[in-house]
């Protein structure tokens, strides 16, 4: 039994109003490949950035080789050796191979940068990785994403890492690159390298791990269970098995929204590389949910039948109409609306009122000739507000003030005013804490108790479980599963995830 | 939607005060947004043209002449006419170096000796259409080229004026429009004309701005285009009506500067585009986009004119207005950053 190159007990870290992580303990032994898993949500990328120095521990310990340590900074974590590599990753595309590995430790004289000696350097590496062949004098920009993947790791070990950690790094690459990922993470484990890997896809984590450590809601549920031997339906289940249970308005009774007219129905939809044949149709009053993991083009779908994006193949009819694709104005007239995924960068405009920004898509109802009626406006807005019981209710604070919810109050405000009927929901309570979520639930079964059609798309199953009334599944931008939510459970919808890439 | 939420669940101490203290009207809006960093930036500009106004009068005694404030306002009103079209590139996130360009060639286009055939009407249709097409083309790049303001009104400040020089042939084309000319001698109860024109453009361009779904738009483009162009915005369009509005500010200002030089010439407005973008700045408007005020670009303008004003006035040279404008320049900007950083806490 060797030391461990890692131990990590007790990690409690809180954020304001999330205990993020709520005692998790990590084993890492030198050379092995130790697979995280969890979901959205279970403390993972909280744990990474523990680890990469990047958020202190509010309490526990971390040893390294034996020694305590405290990570006080990416430099500090750097220094014992400890890498990441995130899914974005950090690479300045304007510079060489060369110059990205020794970004930040140049290698220079009297300020002179030795190009050859780095472009050496840097061959070392790469042939350390099994890449060789790669000029280091390329432009980074021009690589693609598995090269880029490569270039990182090429980084860390001229940091001289003994640890690195990769954020699903398989996202990213197709089927055959995902190959060329693991062999060099094989060449790495043969330097006694360690590799913490996160991934949501239980066949390769049985291909290449050796170790499964499982998180939930903030806590270590399983350490150290064997990867090969361990069944996936004891993995599912200790994902799932959860013991904070999310408050669901109730559901109409079934069959209730059978008789109610069709509003939106999207036939054969396809993007290359986002999705493929997506055809569904929601009802007045219904809310249909689409679940499925980062990259299985449920973002992507929503933003097409909003027109923000446009689609290659298909049609989008609402109320039987042809809607104009690729244009979101047309889909705004026809009354839909999009709460966005990144709410302060795609629908807030930080330095405005509530107000304004409530009645920013309507504004054209507030005015004659181009004309606000301003008093007509901020009564409306107001009462928007008011109805959804946004805090602060004083519509004239600047929107940046807002917590996460009611941020997303004010969204779904801004959709109220222009008489939307249907709403597009992305990651609807992302950032935001779980007593605002039971809000924002009930707010949307309320819209759809009152006819608003809605389209739900979030990573957390449960929220599409609890709150939707049918259920798409996606995976690598199809459709696998559609389903009455009552009749479909989480591990079943984790279990049509995760049963691999279709190649 | 209509069902209203139990009393119990509002939360206590929002309920009170706010139904009381925030009638339901638009009218306080405004003022308090003002009263945010908006009104500290217009304060601290009235403060320093003050205190420029008592050093003027301090070191001269023409200062505080009629004749020598009126004087100071006829020569902000040219430069001013051209930031209020500023103003509103820049809020939208944009930026026009060209309109030093356009206000010669429109300068030069209005006094050729065949539109001077058409008459002082001829003139002022040249004049503005000239600009605001420039100003279309500059925005139609922009907005429909997909290309950088920067990029494209670099580009624009270079051509127009070529314009201008070939279609002059580098002379000064003398007005022999009398009444034309009569645009800068008129005065209507001892103020110039001129200072009308600047106070008409100051009034449609602020109701604009502050009145209209267009103006709001404005703000929403530069505040954050991608929320613009979520909320059904048509932010294209936006984007090239704010580059016509530039456009025609330089027609407006191009009659001004030609009937006050009485010569159409390819060289006037050099350097405008410089003196109008400090001023937009020093108003507080942020280069970034999304937020200012025409109230504070007019303070700028003011500040400036002031300055050179006071200047002149004391026999100073060139070289030493110029260090001092350059200071100001910092000093506001400076200031600025520090009066945001506490707004924002």
């Amino acid at each position: 039994m060797t030391t461990p190159l890692l131990e990590m007990r007790d990690i409690v870290k809180t954020f304001p109003g999330v205990r993020a992580l709520d005692g998790v303990d990590l084993d890492v032994r030198p050379g092995e490949v130790h697979c995280l898993l969890g979901q959205n949500g279970a403390g993972k990328s909280t744990l990474i950035k523990i680890l990469s120095g990047a958020h202190r521990t509010d309490e526990g310990t971390i040893t390294w080789q034996g020694t305590p340590v405290s990570l006080r900074s990416p430099s500090a974590a750097m220094k014992l050796g400890i890498a990441t590599i995130y899914q974005e990753l950090d690479l300045v595309d304007g510079l060489s191979i060369a110059e990205n590995i020794h970004l930040g430790h140049e290698r220079s004289r009297l300020g002179f940068s030795r190009r050859a000696e780095m472009l050496q350097a840097a061959r070392k590496v790469l042939d350390r990785l099994g890449h060789g062949d790669l000029d280091p004098a390329r432009e980074v920009g021009e690589l693609p994403s598995a090269l880029k993947q490569i270039v990182s790791m090429a980084r860390a070990l001229s940091h001289d890492a003994r640890l690195i950690i990769m954020d699903e790094p398989s996202a990213v690459l197709a089927h055959d690159e995902i190959r060329g990922l693991f062999e060099v993470i094989g060449q790495l484990t043969e330097q006694g390298i360690a590799v913490v890997y996160i991934s949501h896809r239980l066949e390769e984590i049985r291909e290449i791990g050796d170790r499964v450590t499982v998180l939930k809601d903030g806590r270590t549920v399983a350490g150290g269970l064997p990867a090969e031997e361990t069944p996936t339906q004891q993995v599912v289940s200790l994902m799932t098995g959860r013991d904070v249970e999310y408050a669901f308005p109730q559901r109409p009774q079934v069959g209730a929204r059978e008789h109610s007219p069709e509003l939106l129905r999207a036939e054969h939809l396809s993007r290359p590389r986002e999705f493929d044949d997506i055809s569904f149709t929601v009802r007045r009053g219904e809310i249909v949910g689409l679940a499925g993991l980062v990259g299985s083009g449920r973002s992507e779908i929503l933003q097409t039948l909003y027109g923000a994006r446009t689609p290659a193949t298909g049609r989008i009819l609402v109320d039987g109409e042809h809607l104009r694709p690729g244009s979101v104005r047309a889909a705004v007239r026809a009354g839909m609306g999009l709460a966005p995924e990144e709410r302060k960068s795609q629908a807030l405009v930080q330095y405005e009122s509530i107000a304004r920004n409530v009645s920013l898509a309507s504004l054209g109802r507030y005015s004659r000739l181009g004309w606000v009626d301003r008093g007509r406006e901020h009564a409306a807005a107001s009462a928007a507000t008011d109805s959804l019981q946004l805090q602060p209710a004083d519509t004239r604070r600047p929107v940046r003030v807002l917590s996460g919810g009611n941020q997303q109050k004010a969204v779904v405000a801004r959709w109220l005013l222009a008489d939307c009927r249907l709403l597009l929901l992305d990651e609807p309570t992302r950032g935001v804490d779980v007593g605002a979520r039971a809000e924002i639930y009930a707010l949307v079964r309320r819209l759809a108790d009152s006819g608003v059609g809605v389209v739900l798309v979030s990573s957390e199953i449960p929220e599409v479980l609890g709150l939707a009334d049918r259920v798409l599944v996606l995976r690598e931008g199809r459709i696998v599963r559609e389903a009455d939510a009552r009749d479909i459970d989480e591990p079943q919808v984790l279990d049509l995830f995760m049963e691999g890439s279709a190649a | 939607m209509t069902e209203q939420p139990p009393a119990a669940e509002t939360v206590p101490e929002a309920t009170p005060d706010t139904s009381t203290a925030t009638p339901r009207s638009g009218r306080p809006t405004d003022r308090l947004r003002l009263a945010g960093a908006n009104q500290r930036q217009v304060l601290g500009l009235v403060a320093v043209l003050a205190l420029l106004v008592a050093a003027g009068s301090v070191t001269t005694e023409n200062f505080f002449q009629i004749s020598n404030l009126v004087l100071l306002l006829t020569q902000a009103s040219i430069i001013g006419v051209v930031s209020i079209g500023m103003t509103f590139v820049i809020i939208s996130g944009g930026i026009d170096l060209s309109v030093g360009a356009i206000i010669a060639l429109a300068s030069v286009w209005a006094t050729t000796g065949a539109t001077q055939d058409f008459g002082l009407a001829g003139m002022l249709f040249t004049a503005i259409v000239v600009a605001t097409v420039c100003g279309l083309v500059n925005g139609g790049l922009i907005a429909y080229g997909g290309l950088v303001s920067l990029i494209v009104t670099i580009a624009g400040m270079a051509g127009f004026r070529g314009l201008a020089t070939l279609i002059s042939g580098g002379r000064s084309q003398v007005v022999e429009t009398s009444a034309f000319s009569a645009i800068a001698t008129t005065d209507i109860l001892g103020i110039p004309l001129l200072v009308y024109i600047f106070a008409t453009v100051v009034a449609v361009g602020w109701l604009l701005l502050n009145r209209t779904t267009f103006g709001r738009h404005v703000f929403a483009i530069g505040g954050n285009p991608e929320a613009a162009r979520l909320a059904g915005i048509d932010v294209r369009r936006v984007r090239a009506t704010v580059f016509a509005l530039s456009g025609l500010c330089c027609g407006i200002a191009a009659i001004m500067l030609t009937a006050r030089t009485n010569t159409g010439a390819s060289t006037h407005g050099t350097f405008y585009e410089l003196d109008v973008i400090a001023a937009v700045i020093l108003g507080g408007t942020l280069l970034t986009g999304g937020r200012g005020t025409l109230i504070g670009s007019i303070l700028g303008v003011l500040v400036f004119t002031t300055v050179t004003n006071i200047f002149v006035l004391n026999n100073l040279s060139t070289p030493i207005q110029q260090i001092a404008k350059g200071v100001i320049i910092v000093v506001a900007v400076l200031l600025q950053r520090r009066a945001n950083k506490e707004a924002a806490t």
